[in-house]
């Protein structure tokens, strides 16, 4: 099942280090806050998404299986 | 006997007046006798949640997100759920939800009754907005209504993200009223960690018509996408300002003949301070055209529309959360720009344009969404006033009174 990154943008507090393991994938707004690409990560990448995930120190950066949300939300 | 009693068939409203049929003119709410006379009893019969589909009715509360498959989503859970409904109204010239609950509370209600009973709830809480004076006017009308329901009332901020509606659980667990990341949505754990129904005021008036009328009737007003009536409040150069009824994909020029400009109409502020700005009279009114939760101000040509952006985009980077990085630093760095602009500064158009973009779908609720929309509007709806603020510091805009 493909995996995409998820930021919790409550957590964050903006360290960056995900930005600097995985910069395929994540770059940091004018405030340091990660803009995470959402398209699914390539399995060949995925070992970098992982070690971001891992070392972020607010938890605030996860994999999540990518299907498309059908949850209602507010918009 | 009482009119609860009397099993006689009521016929539907037939005119655009729905929701407002019944409203008095001396301003006394509409007890339950009255509103039972004019609406007839609330049906106790199933398939409330497949009538609600068939009706196509979306929420008011400004998403317009389809209420038969929330209330779907809510009874395909497990445990006992809870409803709620959401009178926040936090955007300040939002007027529609205070006015529903004022004038005819009992069709709120019977919404809301409608909707526990379909899902198997048996509370209902009505979280109010803390300035709203219409506590007493509800006390009253829950304490004349026979439901098998046990009915609360909740007070939360008159903050403007307080009506988000992981903020406005939160509220009512007596947490500050802030939006909490999603998953779990409130649809799968909410009041007491129970699967709970939020809707908007107005939503549930609608839901109240659907289950007495039913879906071809709902569907007999507004357009194919988008049925039914809507409640509006209106403000600016108008005669008659304050909550219109209108049907759904009404044009702009409609409701502002109906109620009257005062003078020359130079852009309208559609959807509040989340909508967007134009200056197309023919502007259909309806969620996909960004009517949100109903605010429509009409801004004379003679103002000067940046300056009242700006102080709105102020109103909205004071009113976040303060809990996301992204809407925190973007939404402020939005109006602080868009002031520069309005106010004889530097030129950050590409900036705003790109922090616009970038702040989309980057916070915990839809705040920093609706802000750049908001900003993004501006800029491109007052573009030709841009520049000459840019150039001038002004533009032909003198009249400066506070309209937004």
């Amino acid at each position: 099942m493909s995996r995409a990154l998820r930021v919790d943008p409550i957590a964050c507090d903006g360290h960056g280090i995900c930005a600097e393991l995985f910069p395929e994938w994540i770059r940091l707004d004018d405030w340091g806050y990660p803009i995470v690409e959402p398209r699914p990560v390539p399995v060949a990448l995925e070992a970098h998404a992982e070690r971001a995930v891992r070392e972020c120190p607010t938890l605030a950066l996860r994999l999540a299986a990518s299907r498309t949300d059908t949850a209602p939300r507010k918009r | 006997m009482t009119a609860q009693l009397e099993r006689r068939s009521v016929a539907p409203p037939t005119g655009v007046a729905r929701l407002l049929a019944t409203v008095r003119d001396d301003g006394r709410p509409v007890s339950l006798a009255e509103h039972l006379d004019a609406y007839g009893p609330l049906p106790r019969r199933p398939g409330l949640i497949e009538a609600v589909e068939a009706s196509g009715l979306r929420g008011r509360g400004g998403a317009a997100f389809p209420v038969g498959r929330k209330l779907r989503a809510v009874a395909a859970q497990r445990g006992r759920p809870v409803v709620v409904v959401n009178a926040a109204e936090g955007e300040p010239a939002s007027k529609k939800d205070k006015a529903l609950l004022a004038h005819v509370p009992h069709l709120v209600l019977d919404g809301a009754a409608a909707a526990a009973s379909a899902l198997g709830a048996g509370s209902v809480i009505v979280a109010l907005g803390a300035r709203a004076r219409v506590e007493d006017a509800l006390a009253r009308a829950i304490a004349e209504r026979r439901d098998r329901i046990r009915w609360e009332i909740a007070h939360v901020p008159d903050r403007f993200v307080a009506g988000e509606e992981t903020a406005l659980l939160a509220g009512i667990a007596g947490r500050p009223a802030k939006p909490s990341t999603k998953p779990p949505y409130p649809f799968e754990s909410g009041v007491r960690g129970a699967p709970t129904l939020v809707q908007n005021v107005e939503t549930l008036a609608h839901v109240a018509l659907v289950a007495r009328f039913g879906a071809a009737w709902f569907r007999s007003a507004g357009t194919q996408s988008e049925p039914g009536t809507a409640l509006v409040t209106l403000s600016g150069i108008v005669s008659r300002p304050g909550v219109h009824e209108i049907a759904l994909g009404t044009r702009l020029s409609e409701l502002l003949a109906g109620a009257g400009t005062t003078e020359a109409v130079g852009a309208v502020l559609v959807g509040g301070f989340f909508g967007g700005w134009t200056r197309d009279l023919d502007h259909p009114l309806d969620g996909g055209n960004g009517l949100g939760a109903g605010v429509v101000v009409a801004v004379p040509a003679r103002a000067c529309a940046l300056r009242e952006s700006a102080r709105v985009a102020q109103y909205l980077a004071g009113q976040t959360a303060g809990q996301c990085g992204p809407c925190v630093n973007g939404v402020r760095a939005l109006a602080d720009g868009l002031e520069q602009i309005a106010f004889g500064g530097d030129d950050s158009r590409r900036d705003l344009e790109r922090w616009a973009a970038e702040v989309r779908g980057r916070g915990a609720c839809r705040h920093p969404d609706g802000a750049a929309n908001f900003v993004a509007s501006t800029l491109s709806v007052f573009e030709t006033e841009v520049g000459e603020h840019l150039r001038h510091g002004r533009c032909g805009g003198t009249d400066l009174r506070i309209l937004l």
